[in-house]
């Protein structure tokens, strides 16, 4: 069987997160009762007319400089034109020859290799409402309709599904850094369509190429990839033809099952919308939108290396999200270690997150607690083993300050060296054979007289304290030198 | 009391309270309609309960606006909270919007009151108001004649004085066409004038509202409540409103009109082109300089507006499907069906015939070759009159090549009747102003139109001609024979 390469192009839709939608004044919002967002202008009622959101359209220049596509001065909104019953107006007003930007790029990073993946287009264009069948009957909810929507088109220039993967990780962190998105795939604020062709490897003409619609993860996209691959790879092992179709992503089966073939395509007759007029971006404009672009993940983790001396593996989770990230900035500002800080939110924080299923937003320890809590760990006020097992756990549950805690319970270290020395004596003189073992080189016996003084503090003793006290009094007092 | 200022004053005297003048506008619809079929509907209720707020108002000493208590007809095309519109389709019987165009709620503003929704072309697409799902209306001058259209319903109310005023809607001559040919006065604002928010789209690059009475000065008082920035539409303009009632103490002194040489052509009915003519000498006569001027793209004109009014329509009335509102075809099962039959039964065959037009015009594989070519057409039309414009103030030309046709003559001739717009497609085309003034009666007694034109957002020079025109002749002032008799008196009820 010849070895055939897959050509892969992503299709991604981005809803934008303002507070109102692409062309009317109603609540962009997820989730409310149906038919509740809507308005004379994205229920399309006759005479009604779209003004444009200046809040979507400056978010879709700001991606498209970040993805950095160029961006010329003059834009248009277009008319897509089809029936469908969640399309109101009949049409969609989307952008077809002038996009915002066009010709960008965006970095990928597979089993150590990194890759630029070329970025066709992105444009601006209003989401359809939504149709929920019920049995005898379909329901049309426009809640949805007019909703700021980016599409962003990938090149034909991801090979794998692995890569895939990556680009989709890649491309949902941009957003979620520039602010401009929720990019949760379950309320469908993004959504992938993918392309997928094979050839003959080493061949640079494309085959012929089917869609897949209907993937609701970025794993799923890569399971529907590779199941294509497979498919497509066995008919043309046979000789067998693609057919240029729409296919959906059945993610039960990890299939994908033909949709319709490409014959029945529309003839959307596009045209500028004449109820919208040009846009132009000065570039004055421009210039300041890319002057306030916030630092791109990768600027962010190196710097958190060279500036904070993090390892490049806790910079790239600590940078995974930009909520933590600036949640790590923020407790280093409050007075933490960075490394101690790193460590603490990398291990501890996110497990608790993980098992609460709570979102670094929802954290109930914010940054200055967590500060406190390391920095009271680090002064020896407080042993590491109860910051970890009690303190962390109380604040993180209830968002209280760790010093409270540790007044509350009692926690706080015993630091004084005239408290410990007496301990120390105390212990030995209670533990007479200790002396005679340490004299008979078993050192091992110091731990008893540890362990003594830890019994009398109530497990208060600072532990290394107690130690390096325990042999400067065998040293002085008993002339037995365990250290060393 | 026929004219805008007549009842105005009749209402800010005292002499009729908002009630008798809605009452009499009622009586006059009843008394003359059935004749003309101008009105599709009246809601007597609603238009006495706004009368009786207004005179309470001005009983409790509230300035209830400028506009006060004068009866308005509203061309079924543009929305009234809770009030059918149909746009004379089938297709949007029983529709009843649920908010106000932006004009209404600027009229409601300033006092005047909508009395009754007027006849039109399904759509405002057609000439003659012949292409209306619910009646046929006829011309108050001859009611074997059509009355000119889009807006028939709202010229033929204002001519046979049952409103003093209405509001129509001009895409290729709708306002003009039909003002002349009933011998009103009519204005189509610059493109970007009056908000389009509230008007159902025909072909949006060309609609435009704007306002149809008996004489121009009466139009200089509606205007500043009908013109201005609107934020709900991204086309309105954002300009200041002038103060347009002051444009009617100018004269025509040192005011240079233009006369396009291509806009007297073969198919100019001899007795409009010797109205416009003389209208010429007596303007030349009272201090106006003519020249002929020429704007070379005249020829391209009907061509070029037939392509991308259909365009923008094909699409604008995608949206009436049976699915989200409006009128359903019954037996349909499935989607595909309910398309299909909604739509091949709900609009008329104009309505259709243009959709078709418009749907062929942007196909794929066609689109260059007719949408994009009318679009660069468009733009050199537009330089034409921005050349004419850098030496003449106005430009001079007939509304229509011909008076009324009869009933019926050209329906089953659509390029015939897209031949009546020849000398106002290009206004639209261009988004200039204009306004049409009788100028002149044929031999069979049927009005003729004066056009002038005027550059982008200079409706006061449009003002100021049309009204020394007004001040020099009378033709405005005559009667149609459905009501030779003047109504002199209001009706007053105890």
């Amino acid at each position: 069987m010849p070895d055939f390469a897959p050509v892969i192009g992503l299709e991604v839709h981005v809803q934008l997160n303002t507070a109102t939608k692409m062309f009317c004044a109603c609540p962009n919002r997820f989730g409310d009762p149906p038919n509740t967002n809507v308005c004379p202008v994205c229920l399309g009622l006759p005479g009604a007319l779209p003004v444009p959101n200046a809040a979507a359209i400056e978010a879709a220049v700001k991606a498209a400089l970040y993805l950095n596509c160029s961006v010329s001065s003059f834009s248009k909104f277009d008319r897509k034109n089809y029936f469908y019953p969640d399309l109101p107006k009949a049409y969609q007003i989307s952008q077809y020859d002038l996009p915002i930007g066009t010709r960008g790029s965006l970095e990928i990073e597979v089993s150590g290799t990194t890759r630029r993946i070329g970025i066709t287009r992105i444009h601006l264009e209003e989401d359809a409402g939504k149709l929920v069948h019920a049995p005898g009957a379909s329901l049309v909810d426009l809640n949805r309709a007019g909703t700021p929507l980016l599409e962003i088109v990938s090149a034909p220039e991801i090979f794998s599904p692995e890569e895939a993967y990556a680009y989709l990780s890649s491309l949902r962190l941009l957003m979620l850094y520039l602010g401009i998105s929720n990019c949760n795939m379950e309320e469908g604020s993004l959504r992938c369509d993918a392309n997928i062709s094979l050839r003959p490897a080493g061949s640079s003409t494309l085959g012929t190429k089917v869609e897949i619609k209907n993937l609701n993860s970025f794993k799923g996209v890569q399971k529907a990839l590779a199941f294509e691959i497979k498919r497509q790879s066995s008919l043309l092992a046979t000789g067998t033809p693609i057919v240029q179709e729409t296919r959906l992503y059945d993610a039960a089966t990890d299939k994908t099952l033909s949709m319709r073939s490409k014959e029945e395509a529309h003839d959307y007759r596009y045209f500028p919308d004449p109820d919208l007029v040009p846009m132009t971006f000065s570039p004055e404009y421009l210039a300041r939108l890319r002057d306030n672009l916030p630092e791109t993940p990768q600027h962010r983790a190196q710097r958190f290396v060279s500036a904070f001396g993090l390892s490049q593996y806790d910079a790239t989770v600590l940078t995974s999200d930009p909520a933590l990230a600036s949640y790590f900035e923020d407790t280093i500002a409050a007075g933490a270690s960075p490394k101690l800080a790193a460590n603490w939110i990398a291990n501890n924080l996110l497990s608790a997150l993980h098992q609460t299923s709570t979102s670094i937003g929802a954290c109930k320890i914010r940054p200055p607690q967590l500060a406190a809590l390391i920095n009271l760990v680090e002064t020896g006020t407080l042993s590491s083993t109860s910051a970890k097992t009690v303190v962390f756990p109380a604040v993180f549950e209830k968002g209280i300050d760790p010093n409270a805690v540790v007044a509350e319970m009692g926690l706080a270290q015993v630091s004084d060296t005239t408290q410990i020395d007496q301990w120390v004596v105390d212990a030995i003189r209670a533990n007479p054979d200790v002396l005679d073992s340490l004299r008979k080189g078993k050192v091992k016996a110091v731990a008893k007289l540890v362990g003594s003084v830890m019994q009398m503090s109530r497990g208060k003793a600072n532990a290394a304290l107690v130690s390096q006290r325990i042999a400067a009094i065998l040293k002085d007092m008993h002339g037995i030198e365990i250290s060393g | 009391m026929e004219t805008v200022r007549e009842w105005l004053n009749a209402l800010r005297t005292g002499e009729c309270s908002a009630r008798d003048a809605v009452t009499t506008a009622l009586e006059r619809i009843r008394t003359v309609d059935p004749q003309l079929q101008a009105v599709i509907a009246i809601d007597p209720e609603r238009a006495l309960a706004q009368a009786d707020t207004i005179d309470r108002q001005r009983a409790g000493g509230e300035d209830p606006g400028p506009l006060a208590g004068l009866p308005i007809g509203i061309k079924d095309v543009i929305c009234e909270k809770d009030v059918e519109c149909t746009c004379a389709s089938q297709i949007l019987k029983g529709y009843r919007p649920p908010y106000d165009a932006t004009v209404i709620t600027m009229l409601r503003r300033a006092g005047a009151i909508p009395v009754a929704r007027l006849n039109m072309d399904e759509f405002a697409m057609g000439s003659s108001t012949d292409h209306s799902a619910f009646a046929i209306t006829r011309n108050p001058w001859d009611t074997n004649r059509i009355p000119g259209g889009s807006s028939g319903g709202s010229a033929a109310a204002v001519a046979a004085r049952m409103l003093p005023c209405a509001l129509g809607s001009d895409t290729g001559g709708s306002i003009r066409q039909p003002a002349a040919l009933c011998g009103v006065t009519g204005l189509k604002p610059t493109y970007g004038r009056v908000s389009r928010y509230g008007l159902v789209a025909y072909a949006s690059s060309l609609d435009q509202i704007g306002p149809l009475a008996l004489t121009v000065e009466d139009i200089a008082l509606l205007l500043p409540h009908l013109a201005g920035h609107d934020p709900h539409d991204a086309t309105s303009a954002n300009l200041p409103v002038p103060n347009y009632p002051a444009a009617l103490f100018q004269d025509l002194r040192g005011v240079r009109l233009g006369v396009p040489k291509e806009y007297f052509i073969a198919g100019l009915d001899p007795a409009v082109e010797t109205a416009v003519r003389s209208a010429l000498h007596l303007f030349a006569r009272n201090g106006a300089d003519c020249v002929e001027i020429s704007l070379p793209h005249t020829e391209y004109a009907i061509a070029t507006y037939y392509i991308i009014a259909t365009a923008e329509a094909s699409s604008n009335l995608a949206r009436y499907d049976g699915i989200h509102y409006g009128w359903r075809a019954p037996e349909s099962t499935t989607l595909d069906e309910v398309y299909s039959h909604t739509r091949r039964r709900g609009f008329g065959e104009e309505v259709i015939r243009r959709i078709i037009l418009g749907t062929y015009v942007l196909s794929s594989g066609y689109y260059d070759a007719y949408y994009l070519k009318a679009l660069k057409v468009r733009t050199l039309i537009r330089q034409d009159f921005t050349r004419a414009f850098d030496t003449v103030d106005a430009i001079v030309t007939p509304t229509s090549p011909t008076p009324a046709f009869a009933l019926g003559e050209k329906l089953n001739d659509p390029l015939q009747m897209y031949l009546s717009d020849i000398f106002t497609v290009s206004v639209n085309l261009a988004g200039i102003p204009g306004l049409s003034v009788p100028c002149g009666f044929s031999p069979d007694g049927l009005p003729i139109g004066l056009q002038i034109l005027a550059k982008p957002f200079d409706e006061m020079m449009l003002l100021r001609v049309g009204h020394a025109w007004q001040q020099l002749t009378d033709f405005h002032l005559r009667r149609p024979p459905v009501c030779a008799t003047s109504f002199s008196r209001p009706t007053t009820h105890a």
